[in-house]
């Protein structure tokens, strides 16, 4: 077969556009050549849509490469996919930076090279004995003040394993490089063919703090490809649950962060009321990060409403709780003079390289998938989005308080007003050879699964992207130009994953 | 005024650590469900249900055999126990699980129907660790939960300092290692380095599902399937991920400072 001869790029509108949560069949994917569909792709980035899926679907010995994209201002996605590749393909990455990190995923998982890529290197794989990420070479400054710090994978604290590479000139970083891959468990490897008995509870633990969010993604790419609705009341279940793994996450990096700065009465409170906001996920299904309640279809437990009394009672108490301990916070002039202007992204650099969630909105973005693309309990009911301008530490620190508010305010009004009916809905077949997305606004950001089944309706491919593939070059960029001993609060205010990184 | 409010609002929560061991546990939550139990007498003939719903392959049960559960591959899910329809599988709310031989975690056999739950470290090693025990965490391709439950025993509510456990940063300075996630291929280098720079005696404690037998992730050709694939280990705690009593009672058991009575 010949290469097809290239096209003049595609006019606007190209692509197929579709609503988050529903399917559509693979064969009414728009194809374009490689070049053509990394231009394409170009172009909508340059009318204002985001990247939120690259990635490749193998077809024999070569691949096709699929686009999903955003327009948050339309509330639609638009989906693309390429005519197989083999070998190589121009790199998206030259002229849009924020598919730097999906190109480098699709080389290592398809051996698809893209070429021009400024920084082809290994995401996660393994090396040769298997005993560590194959990270490849770093980033070096040269020049006789400049000394390398190198911290992890094992770190300080208890938690997940990573390794930074730090390029400074004294106590000046100039270059800060991420190294991730440690917490590889092959997830979307061993999706093909399923769902197999241990999908649902694989989705839980993608990013086991965002137990919620990935679960219910996946329950809607499910239901978008059986045709199913999960009944009314599930959706709000889960809008609950939601809400609640929001509120326990920003508590805790609140305290996390007062502890950085040594602000410690903020640091305790919070770390307790954290442990408030957990149990009360624990009321609602027994576990304290919301495993075993979102299933596809609707939910494995209701919420009754005695239930539900109990627990707007109590999240009453730990949302006042949370108000004094953030109050002396806000208050003490120390900590924000420690906060303001540390860790810097700025706008223009934030939409360039794709930042989603916390981080992005703490740099005056308005993105939130809850408003942008609202699927299940928010098509009816919305938290308003929490901006902050500014993209340093404060500001992420700020949008997480707004967000703890609104999120508070939210969760007591819908607990007041919980629908009737079942939990769940049995789930129909997934039909055959059928394209699903969907997102959901987890605590960090944009959490996108994609699905594509084959003629009998198992996985052939299955696409996971936490909202942490977006956002780790964004706490690089946040180090450039900051002393060292700014990485740790730095490094907190992002909170990002690192399995959800690794998959 | 803003050190006055803050002293004001730190006196009015008052102590916030919790009594227990002295008072009684906190309660679970009641969805929560705890330990589990087999009563493989009341198995009916051929029946396969729990097996056929297991994500892990906890459940075994060969052809003309009791039915077997190992508890370090549960992950909690509850699915045998709603689906087995003489009850031979329950819940027994007890929120203890920790052993010290992994075999103690296979339930089913007679006499078998509970986790056998760890006895103290000897003698010499209670000398040893028994009032100060410094443990280096390595988190080793888990999803985060079992790290958040281990962290949160630091927090004020637990205490865990009160009992003289801390977790140190260095493993020069550890007296054990507490791994948690299924041990990913990535890590086991990194396991395996810092537990020998941890000094002889020393301790491996396996939190979580994950770190016992691979968890949700069992079988994935970038795990290990747990902790025992590069490390020794001392003291299992089951859960996905445990509740942060159960892994309290695990530490306090394995250093004899639990009651008589509270055990
Ligand atoms: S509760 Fe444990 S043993 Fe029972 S089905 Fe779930 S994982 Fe298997
Ligand atoms: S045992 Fe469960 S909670 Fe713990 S790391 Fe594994 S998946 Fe996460």
């Amino acid at each position: 077969m010949s290469t097809p001869p290239l096209s003049s790029p595609p006019a606007a509108g190209a692509f197929t556009f579709l609503a988050n949560g529903t399917s559509l069949p693979w064969a009414d994917l728009p194809e374009f050549n490689a070049p053509d569909l990394v231009r394409a792709t170009g172009a909508e980035i340059d009318r204002g849509a985001r990247l939120c899926a690259w990635f490749g679907v193998p077809e024999g010995d070569a691949t096709r490469l699929v686009a999903v994209l955003a327009f948050d201002a339309d509330s639609t996605l638009a989906v693309a996919r390429s005519t197989p590749v083999r070998g190589s393909y121009p790199a998206l990455t030259v002229t849009h930076p924020q598919a730097h990190m999906f190109e480098r995923e699709v080389w290592e998982q398809h051996h698809l090279n893209p070429e021009g890529h400024p920084w082809l290197k290994p995401v996660r794989a393994s090396n040769t004995a298997g005993d560590a990420p194959a990270v490849g070479e770093f980033f070096r400054v040269n020049g006789p003040e400049i000394h390398e710090v190198a911290v992890g994978p094992v770190h300080a604290g208890v938690i997940e394993p990573g390794h930074f590479r730090f390029q400074c000139a004294g106590e000046e970083v100039l270059h800060l490089e991420i190294a991730l891959g440690y917490q590889h468990r092959a997830v979307e490897d061993i999706l093909p063919g399923g769902p197999h008995r241990a999908t649902m509870h694989q989705m839980e633990t993608v990013a086991g703090d965002t137990t919620i969010a990935h679960a219910t993604a996946y329950a809607n790419v499910l239901e978008a490809l059986a045709g199913t609705e999960a009944p009314l009341r599930a959706q709000w279940v889960r809008a609950v649950a939601l809400e609640l793994e929001r509120l326990a996450n920003h508590t805790g990096d609140i305290g996390a962060l007062a502890g950085d700065v040594a602000f410690l009465p903020t640091a305790s409170a919070c770390g307790k009321i954290r442990g408030d906001f957990l149990n009360l996920s624990a009321l609602v299904c027994g576990n304290r990060f919301g495993r075993a309640l979102v299933r596809p279809g609707g939910t494995r437990l209701d919420l009754e409403a005695e239930r539900a009394t109990r627990l707007l009672e109590r999240l009453k108490v730990a949302l006042g709780e949370v108000e004094a301990a953030a109050g002396w916070f806000w208050d003490a002039a120390s900590v924000r003079a420690r906060f303001e202007n540390v860790g810097v992204v700025f706008g223009p650099q934030a939409t360039e390289i794709g930042l989603v969630g916390v981080a992005a909105r703490a740099c005056g973005l308005v993105r939130d998938v809850r408003f942008d693309h609202p699927t299940g309990w928010y098509r009816f009911a919305q938290a308003p989005v929490a901006v902050w301008p500014g993209g340093d530490v404060y500001a992420r620190a700020r949008v997480r308080w707004l967000e703890l508010q609104r999120s508070g305010q939210f969760l007591q009004e819908q607990l007041a007003a919980a629908p009737a009916g079942p939990v769940n809905e049995p789930l129909g077949p997934a039909a055959p050879d059928t394209f699903a997305v969907a997102l959901v606004e987890g605590w960090r950001g944009e959490v996108c699964h994609v699905a594509l089944t084959d003629a009998r309706g198992a996985f052939r491919r299955y696409k996971i992207v936490d909202p942490s593939f977006h956002n780790w070059t964004g706490l690089a960029l946040a180090l450039r130009g900051q002393a060292i001993s700014d990485f740790p609060i730095c490094n907190k205010s992002f909170n990002l994953s690192y399995c959800g990184f690794d998959l | 005024m803003f050190v006055f409010d803050t002293l004001t609002h730190r006196l009015k929560r008052g102590c916030e650590t919790m009594g227990y061991p002295q008072a009684p546990a906190p309660a679970l939550p009641d969805r929560h469900g705890g330990a589990l139990r087999v009563d493989a007498a009341k198995c009916s003939d051929g029946c396969q249900q729990c097996v056929e719903v297991c994500p892990t392959g906890a459940i075994t049960r060969p052809a003309g055999q009791p039915l077997a559960l190992d508890l370090g591959k549960c992950i909690f899910c509850q699915a045998c126990v709603e689906v087995c329809p003489p009850k031979a599988i329950t819940q027994t709310n007890d929120h203890r699980m920790a052993v010290r031989n992994r075999g103690d975690l296979l339930l089913g056999a007679p006499g078998q129907e509970e986790v056998r739950l760890a006895a103290a470290l000897d003698k010499k090693l209670l000398k040893l660790f028994g009032r100060s025990l410094r443990l280096r965490v390595v988190s080793a391709g888990g999803c985060g939960g079992c790290e958040a439950d281990v962290n949160v025993l630091g927090t004020i509510g637990w205490d865990l300092s009160r009992f003289g456990i801390n977790y140190v940063a260095s493993p020069r300075h550890a007296d054990g290692v507490l791994v948690t996630g299924c041990v990913s291929r990535n890590m086991s280098l990194a396991l395996k380095k810092t537990y020998d720079a941890v000094p002889e005696p020393k301790l491996v404690i396996a939190v979580g599902a994950c770190a016992i037998n691979g968890g949700p992730f069992i079988g994935s050709p970038e795990v290990l399937n747990g902790a025992s694939a590069v490390v020794p280990v001392d003291l299992y705690i089951p859960g996905c991920p445990p509740h942060p009593l159960t892994i309290l009672d695990g530490l306090l058991r394995l250093l004899d400072r639990l009651e008589e009575g509270k055990r």
